[in-house]
């Protein structure tokens, strides 16, 4: 990635794993700011966090950093 | 076979499925993966009357359409007993994984089916790594539901380990080939002290209630009624199957006599031959 690309508006920008996909954030975000971000607020959700789970109750004030991966995980169909 | 172990005079009714200290009136359990829609899942549940539902724990997609509506509105947990699985783990640390982050998303609920694969041609369970991943849900407080080979010794083992149910197949997942070893499977009920729950190779109504007849204590199926022409109606069908079965069951059948045919009706005052 095109170093200028993370910073935008001014405000730096961190770089995450999202589902194994480029994600990028706000510096200072938290995971209910990506959730957020990600229209998943208040979606019935489960987030890992570099292996770790985030419980619910701690999206907000559980911060993200630089190079972070995190899963973000639903229920679906299965036998 | 041996005669099926239930108490004398027990009947149908009030004869619940008890797992993990719940009690359950179905003794079908329905997977909900394969469905057209939504809308058929819900519908296939409702007419299969299971109270116990199992799902898959995938990424979600980003970017999709957040609007989009989710298994868990079609069959909300205040009404259904989900049961999350581990399908697509090959092995007892992706499981685990798994389950951790199912509990989170289930707030907390610890019920859970464990399966860990061994191949993915056949999808047979690699029992090494299972039994490994059982020791540590259980030390981790879950309750765990565990599908299995039907090898009786290992069985067992899941049972001392501290599993609330053992699962072992029937016939491989998605087979639809039916019960193709009912004497292991009768092995292993006649040993387990938790309840036994045939769990997949199910294809139509007949397997299903040879599996309660057998005295295994409830069937988990998906594929049979997903990949059914009529799911709504296949499920309808699993329900009666499985309720027969059990009746079946408890009321004990004849015994199998080979070579001593012995007629229904009365073999006195019969009409006397015409005198020639």
């Amino acid at each position: 990635m095109v170093k200028f690309f993370l910073w935008h508006a001014g405000s730096e920008v961190i770089q995450l794993s999202v589902n194994g996909q480029v994600q990028r954030v706000e510096t200072g975000a938290d995971v209910a700011r990506l959730l957020q971000m990600l229209e998943l607020s208040g979606k019935r959700v489960a987030v890992e966090r570099n292996g770790e789970i985030v419980p619910r109750s701690r999206y907000a004030g559980t911060p993200l950093a630089d190079g972070d991966a995190l899963e973000i995980v639903v229920a679906v169909g299965g036998g | 076979m041996n005669a099926p172990t239930r108490l004398p005079g027990q009947t149908a009714s009030g004869d619940a499925l008890v797992i993990a200290g719940k009690a359950y009136r179905s003794r079908l359990l329905i997977g909900t993966g394969k469905y057209r829609d939504f809308d058929e899942t819900r519908r296939a549940v409702e007419a299969s009357g299971a109270e116990i539902v199992t799902v898959a724990i995938r990424r979600t997609n980003i970017g999709q359409n957040a609007a989009e509506p989710s298994l868990l509105e079609s069959l909300p947990p205040s009404k259904y007993t989900i049961l999350p699985n581990t399908a697509g783990c090959y092995t007892a640390e992706d499981a685990v994984r798994t389950l951790r982050l199912a509990r989170e998303l289930l707030d907390g609920h610890d019920l859970v089916k464990l399966e860990v694969l061994g191949d993915p041609n056949t999808l047979y369970p690699n029992v090494v790594e299972t039994l490994q991943a059982a020791k540590q849900l259980v030390g981790d407080g879950f309750k765990v539901m565990v599908y299995t080979s039907d090898d009786p010794i290992i069985a067992g083992q899941l049972e001392d380990i501290g599993c609330v149910a053992i699962m072992p197949l029937a016939s491989l997942i998605g087979s639809g080939m039916g019960i193709l070893n009912p004497w292991n499977l009768q092995l292993i009920i006649d040993k387990a002290k938790v309840p036994v729950v045939v769990d997949a190779g199910v294809g139509t109504a007949s397997d299903a209630a040879i599996a309660m007849e057998l005295g295994c204590d409830a069937v988990l199926m998906n594929t049979a009624v997903a990949r059914a022409q009529n799911p709504v109606l296949m499920a309808q069908a699993m329900k009666k199957a499985v309720e027969a079965g059990r009746e079946a069951f408890l009321a004990g059948r004849m015994p199998k006599k080979l070579y001593s045919a012995t007629p229904s009706s009365p073999a006195s005052g019969l009409i006397p031959p015409k005198a020639a």
